[in-house]
């Protein structure tokens, strides 16, 4: 072996090393900073957690785009949902007067809201548009309840770092990091363009999660969780988006 | 690249391609001992090291993208659309969905989770590596050197004679640097298609839109964004069909081989 090629070989072992050991490093210091992504492992772990620390460290909080009136769609797309299951057509039958939202885990408050009990608190309104994960998109007015305000009368403590909701559809939850929880966008909307939400677009009670792609505004909702730790939910992995191999993070 | 050759003897140093300087100097010097001491790489280190990476990354995201774009292969222009809309036009495939209208009697599988895992993971391969071969270009000066066309070439004349010449015959002589051609294919590559690819890609992610609007907006829509993000995503695929051909043209094997370890072999036992 040449002395050049043995230089060589030994210069891209050290890079090589000196790389391993930077990725390892900033795996570590991710995860110190809150920029680790849940489903963060696997041979797509590294881009997952690239495009969710990018968003920690430039766009926590920045404001999904609004709307003039003029551009809420006319032709709106719902997509398609599981059939309801005998809970939700009990609950349809009597108008959703028992629908419930229960509010648990590391709150200092529990609470149960039927949706008058939401619709006493300060309402939000935002024109903004659906983008699905496929390509398509469409624009409505959404009118709902501030989730920062339902955690904020439950009294959130201090080491809760995210938000799991859970739907009538027991294979459909999904969780937001504290901050998009708390992001005054995020909405738990009753309302469509000025009236009731219609059930195929999530109604009685959906989220809207407007800066991530509506895969991620989980239809339906019955329950939320605040957490330290998304460990005990599923598979660990955040949502069950990743168990279906879609990403926990959907801001792209 | 000329080789640089000392001869030890009379001390003279010369700055030339090696076949030439075989060829018109041994009748000359017939038994004068010969020292090539530096022979600088045709590409270099950064250029093959992100050349490859983007390769790589470019075929997964062709791939994925190609799956993505099954599960809604129709296409719009302004802020909204879908199925209860009216497309621009819609690519004539099955798709992973069953709520679009395609005309076939069947659905494909969805293959969306590892797709948009992967076309994001090697979006930001790529990203990185054209970063690092952006700014290493700019301060080695070697998009100005080699890849600004020189000056008279960039004549109709001198475009013909390339273009001439590669009609002729495949074989390429002037090994030395990019002709013509090869120049402004690279620069329209490096400095319109791939930030292109890059701003409509971005365009599409709603994170993106809500830290940097303008970036949607002045694109037309989110729709509108799709749908160039699929044309620019052509042209580079058409780009790298007709690169791949050229280089085929020009001998595949040695420029590849030049283009991971350096020096086109020719070179080598010089
Ligand atoms: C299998 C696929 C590919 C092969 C075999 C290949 C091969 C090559 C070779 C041999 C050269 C040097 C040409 C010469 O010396 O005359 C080159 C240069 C170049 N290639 Fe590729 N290439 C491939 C894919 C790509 C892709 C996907 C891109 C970008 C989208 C790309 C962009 C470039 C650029 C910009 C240069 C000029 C680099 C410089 O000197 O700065 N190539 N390629």
């Amino acid at each position: 072996m040449s002395k050049i090629s043995r230089r060589k070989l030994i210069t891209t072992g050290l890079a090589t090393a000196a790389g391993v050991t930077g990725l390892a490093a900033a795996a570590r210091l991710a995860k110190q900073y809150g920029l680790a992504a849940p489903d963060g492992g696997g041979i797509y772990g590294p881009g997952e957690t690239l495009n969710y620390a990018a968003q920690r460290v430039l766009a926590k909080n920045a404001l999904a785009r609004e709307f003039p009136h003029s551009m809420i769609s006319k032709a709106p797309f719902a997509n398609e949902v599981a059939p309801p299951n005998n809970t939700f057509k009990r609950l349809q039958s009597h108008g959703f007067a028992d629908w419930r939202l229960a509010v648990d885990g590391m709150i200092a408050r529990p609470a149960s809201h039927s949706l008058a009990d939401l619709k006493a608190f300060p309402v939000g309104r935002q024109i903004t548009e659906v983008a699905c994960e496929e390509g398509w998109s469409y624009i409505a007015e959404w009118i709902g309840t501030p989730l920062a305000e339902v955690l904020n009368a439950a009294g959130v403590l201090p080491q809760a770092r995210y938000v799991v909701y859970f739907s009538t559809d027991s294979d459909w939850w999904d969780s937001l990091d504290i901050d998009e929880a708390m992001h005054p966008q995020t909405l738990l909307a009753w309302g469509m363009n000025d009236g009731d939400l219609p059930v195929p677009f999530g109604g009685p009670l959906r989220i809207r999660v407007p800066r991530q792609l509506g895969y991620k505004s989980v239809k339906y909702i019955t329950g939320l969780t605040v957490t330290d730790s998304l460990k005990h939910f599923g598979k660990g992995l955040g949502s069950a988006s990743p168990e279906g191999g879609y990403a926990w993070y959907a801001g792209i | 690249m000329p080789t640089l050759a000392l001869f030890p003897e009379s001390g003279t140093q010369l700055a030339m391609d090696a076949f030439s300087l075989r060829k018109c100097y041994s009748a000359y010097l017939p038994d004068a001992p010969l020292l090539v001491i530096r022979k600088p790489p045709r590409h270099a280190a950064y250029v093959r090291v992100t050349h490859w990476i983007t390769t790589f990354a470019f075929l997964a995201l062709l791939v994925s993208g190609i799956e993505i774009v099954i599960s809604h292969p129709r296409f719009y222009w302004g802020e909204t659309g879908n199925v209860l809309m009216k497309p621009l036009f819609q690519i004539p495939i099955p798709s992973s969905r069953n709520t679009v209208p395609t005309g076939y009697r069947y659905v494909l599988p969805d293959q969306n989770g590892w797709s948009r895992y992967l076309h994001f993971q090697s979006a930001w391969a790529a990203v990185l590596a054209g970063l690092v071969y952006g700014i290493a270009g700019f301060l080695t000066g070697h998009f100005g050197k080699d890849l600004v066309p020189r000056q008279g070439d960039l004549t109709w004349n001198a475009v013909r004679g390339v273009l001439a010449k590669h009609l002729r015959s495949a074989h390429d002589d002037d090994a030395g640097s990019y002709n013509v051609m090869q120049r402004i294919t690279y620069l329209a590559v490096i400095f319109v298609l791939f930030p292109l690819i890059i701003w409509t890609g971005l365009a599409l992610s709603p994170m993106f839109n809500a830290a940097v609007p303008g970036a949607v907006n002045v694109l037309g829509g989110l729709q509108s964004a799709r749908t160039l993000h699929f044309f620019v995503s052509l042209f580079l695929l058409l780009f790298v069909v007709v690169h791949i051909a050229m280089v085929a043209r020009a001998g595949f094997r040695n420029r590849t081989r030049a283009m991971i370890a350096g020096a086109l072999q020719a070179e080598e036992h010089s």
